[in-house]
């Protein structure tokens, strides 16, 4: 009576289950030459009110600006003063700095999480730069160079990963799930995706009362999975949003590969073509090429003429967390022969390429970064660390849950001050 | 016999479980060639190949639905969801769909089917990797709600959860995989192989599905609890010198009420531990049945000790666990009137 009795149907064809397989496994020398990467200033620049159609050939292809001269060339070239390319090396550097330190933090056992965004350092920075102050971000949990290119007090960074007494989050949030109204950062979320069709919804209600401030999106290529990335897709198309979307290509999530989310049939940037938006694929390693791409999305939302998806291609180079050991899943040595090189040294080539920059002043500016970022350190920590939060101000924890405290919870907070914490 | 611990446990009883039956097949986020993120599926994928274990994209929604959709075709999907925190976009597939099947289709569908899920505090993981939501699940007409306390009970239930006609949810107290948990997190971590019940039978077994433990008997009062505070429980009653008879329900739907019935008859007096937020918790429902049952036989009010009704706070996590001193009060609170 089965049906799947395959005596049913003898002549067909037995079915088979693809299961998409990573090119390199643990113990294997990758080898990224079949790799397509399309030159530099080769990819056309449509006009940002042309129809969609018109830049969905860019899908599939990497918009690139720096050459392998480490010059800018093409119609992408974004023509960046030198100053602008130094505050965003900087704030780069700062950003890697800043890993680093807290990374080694949560060894120490003086948090209970991090996570790092080595590799893809110019992304949140770039992408930044090239929006107003009072545009507004949806980010994911590996945008930190939002906070610092817009000048974030590192210490209040530094506060919320600690959970200390500085937390301006009251010690709720794991580690690095920032949330600051007043810099245009939403609160982060745990949960995969929810913040994409958010930032679509936020740019409606600009649109609804005729603002012109703009929403950005953001989401990884591992949680495009997720249904809240077609929502906010099909609410953008329709409402024609004022709404730059981007996906953030590393190509690992924890230790599933791009080709568990879709990646071997079709590029994310691809997914817009389905909805009829325009579309971006863009190398997420080349601080210009990202600069100019959501310059080119803002324009085009801010003018009424849609939303864009953009893809930003680039590799997730350490481990998902500090809870995740990546070499149990991929060669360690694969983010060293990544072809798309890492992202600060491309952008300080160019600045040195174009007589802007030197190996004294880039030494002196990493001390400056270094520096900063030890001295938000210190001063976090003089307001404490995470094994010695959760002590005090036990009350703080009824706050919040609604505007008002109601009667149950009103109790509950009593009974905890009464009884006491283990 | 093996020692392991609950993760060792798990993996052990699907690979008996796949060695057993050709239409096992298990997916989930990272869970296949690399084991999940807690380990539980390793090596899977290697004994049992590519098709049959796999990853799957970061869709709860959609590894629910599809599982639906193979268990609907005659495989039997055996899915984990990474954390239960993060079950929700599956929600609507399990509560409107998977949990329904059965009844609106008068048995011409069934769903058997398992949802694994580690979920519960205790590991600073803040608000979205910390959350204890049963009670969303045992509200549910037609889904099985199992949540494990040892790694014998751990292997014995998953597999009578996959060879039981209908779809079983198991919640894993991820914060016991590696270790019974007592409440005191100063202290350092104790490991299963000190617990007796971390001897774990090679081969097939069964902890029958609707089968509560006595954990340890007494006559003074009883105390209901699942998972992690099993645990708490006991080494709360332990250090009160309480005669306390404990009780771990094991199988939260279909409930065993026999045995907690017995139980309150004898002690007249009742105390229910659940990690979760109060209002509307399973507790409420085990508070509800005792009242109505035994109402004649008890001798004092039947007492809750549990979460609180706010989010997981990262920071105050041990002031929001149901620790051993909230355990104290409660215990103290029942035995006073």
């Amino acid at each position: 009576m089965s049906d799947k009795d395959p005596s049913l149907r003898r002549n067909a064809p037995k079915l088979a289950l693809h299961v998409p397989e990573p090119p390199f496994r643990p113990g294997d020398t990758p080898d990224f030459s079949s790799l397509k990467v399309p030159a530099a200033g080769t990819a056309p620049r449509p006009d940002v009110a042309a129809p969609a159609g018109e830049t969905h050939p860019l899908t599939t292809q990497l918009v690139r600006v720096l050459d392998d001269d480490n010059k800018a060339v093409g119609p992408w070239d974004p023509k960046l003063d030198p100053e602008t390319l130094r505050k965003m090396l900087r704030d780069m550097v700062t950003v890697r700095i800043f890993d680093d330190r807290m990374y080694r933090s949560q060894r120490q056992g003086k948090t209970s999480f991090y996570m790092k965004c080595t590799g893809e350092e110019a992304i949140a920075i770039a992408a930044q730069s090239a929006l107003d102050r009072e545009d507004m971000h949806f980010p994911t949990y590996r945008q930190q160079g939002l906070l610092v290119s817009r000048g974030y007090p590192l210490t209040e960074m530094m506060n919320q990963i600690y959970s200390n007494k500085g937390d301006k989050l009251k010690g709720r949030q794991l580690p690095i799930m920032y949330s600051d109204k007043a810099f245009g950062f939403f609160s982060i979320s745990g949960n995969l995706g929810t913040q994409f069709p958010q930032a679509v919804g936020w740019a409606m209600g600009a649109a609804i009362k005729g603002d012109s401030r703009i929403a950005m999106g953001w989401i990884g290529d591992g949680a495009t999975a997720e249904g809240d990335f077609h929502s906010a897709l099909t609410f953008a198309a329709v409402y024609n949003v004022p709404v730059v979307l981007a996906v953030v290509n590393n190509q690992w999530a924890i230790s599933s590969f791009s080709g568990i989310a879709g990646a071997e049939r079709a590029t994310f940037a691809q997914r817009a073509v389905g909805y009829g938006i325009a579309g971006l694929r863009v190398d997420g390693n080349d601080a210009l090429a990202v600069y100019s791409a959501v310059k080119w999305a803002a324009e085009r939302a801010r003018t009424n003429n849609g939303p864009t998806l953009l893809e930003f291609f680039t590799y997730r180079a350490e481990g998902h967390s500090t809870s995740d050991d990546p070499s149990g899943y991929r060669p360690t040595n694969e983010a060293k022969l990544w072809p798309l090189g890492d992202p600060i040294e491309r952008l300080k080539a160019h600045l040195l390429a174009i007589g802007e920059w030197d190996e004294d002043r880039h030494s002196a500016m990493t001390a400056e970064c270094d520096a900063a970022v030890r001295s938000a350190q210190k001063e976090s920590e003089k307001l404490g660390i995470l094994p010695e939060q959760g002590k005090d101000g036990v009350e703080t924890m009824f706050d919040d849950v609604y505007a008002d405290v109601p009667w149950h919870i009103a109790e509950q907070r009593e009974q905890a001050l009464s009884e006491g914490r283990d | 016999m093996p020692t392991m611990n609950m993760i060792q446990a798990l993996n052990d009883a699907h690979k008996v479980l796949m060695r057993g039956d050709d239409d096992v097949v298990v997916f989930g986020e990272d869970a296949g060639y690399f084991g999940g993120v807690f380990r539980v599926t390793e090596g899977l994928q290697k004994e049992f190949g590519k098709t049959r274990v796999f990853d799957a994209p970061i869709s709860e929604g959609g590894i629910v639905a599809t599982a639906v959709g193979m268990a609907a075709y005659g495989v039997k999907p055996l899915i984990e969801i990474q954390f239960a925190d993060y079950i929700y976009p599956g929600y609507d597939q399990i509560v409107s769909e998977v949990a329904k099947m059965r009844y609106r289709t008068a048995g011409e569908w069934a769903m058997p089917m398992v949802i694994r899920t580690p979920y519960g505090g205790g590991i600073f993981g803040g608000q979205t990797h910390s959350q204890s939501p049963e009670s969303l699940f045992t509200h549910i007409a037609g889904l099985k709600v199992v949540v494990p306390s040892t790694p014998y009970d751990a292997k014995g239930l998953l597999i009578a959860a996959v060879e039981d006609p209908d779809p079983v949810i198991m919640f894993e107290p991820k914060r016991i995989y590696n270790g019974p948990f007592d409440g005191h997190h100063d202290r350092p971590v104790k490991p299963w192989s000190k617990h007796p019940a971390s001897d774990v039978p090679e081969g097939h077994y069964t902890v029958p599905l609707g089968k509560a433990a006595i954990v340890r008997e007494g006559e003074a009062l009883t105390v209901l609890a699942y998972g992690t505070m099993v645990h708490v429980a006991l080494a709360a009653v332990e250090e009160r010198g309480l005669d306390a008879e404990v009780i771990d329900l094991r199988t939260l739907v279909p409930l065993d009420i026999e045995t907690i019935e017995q139980s309150v008859e004898k002690t007249g007096r009742c105390l229910i531990a659940q990690e979760a937020p109060r209002t509307s918790g399973f507790a409420a429902e085990l508070a509800a049945l005792v009242q109505e049952r035994c109402f004649y036989h008890l001798e004092a009010p039947v007492e809750r000790v549990t979460g609180w009704d706010t989010p997981y706070p990262h920071a105050y996590e041990w002031a929001y666990f149901p620790g051993p001193k909230r355990m104290k009060k409660a215990l103290e609170k029942v035995m006073a009137d």
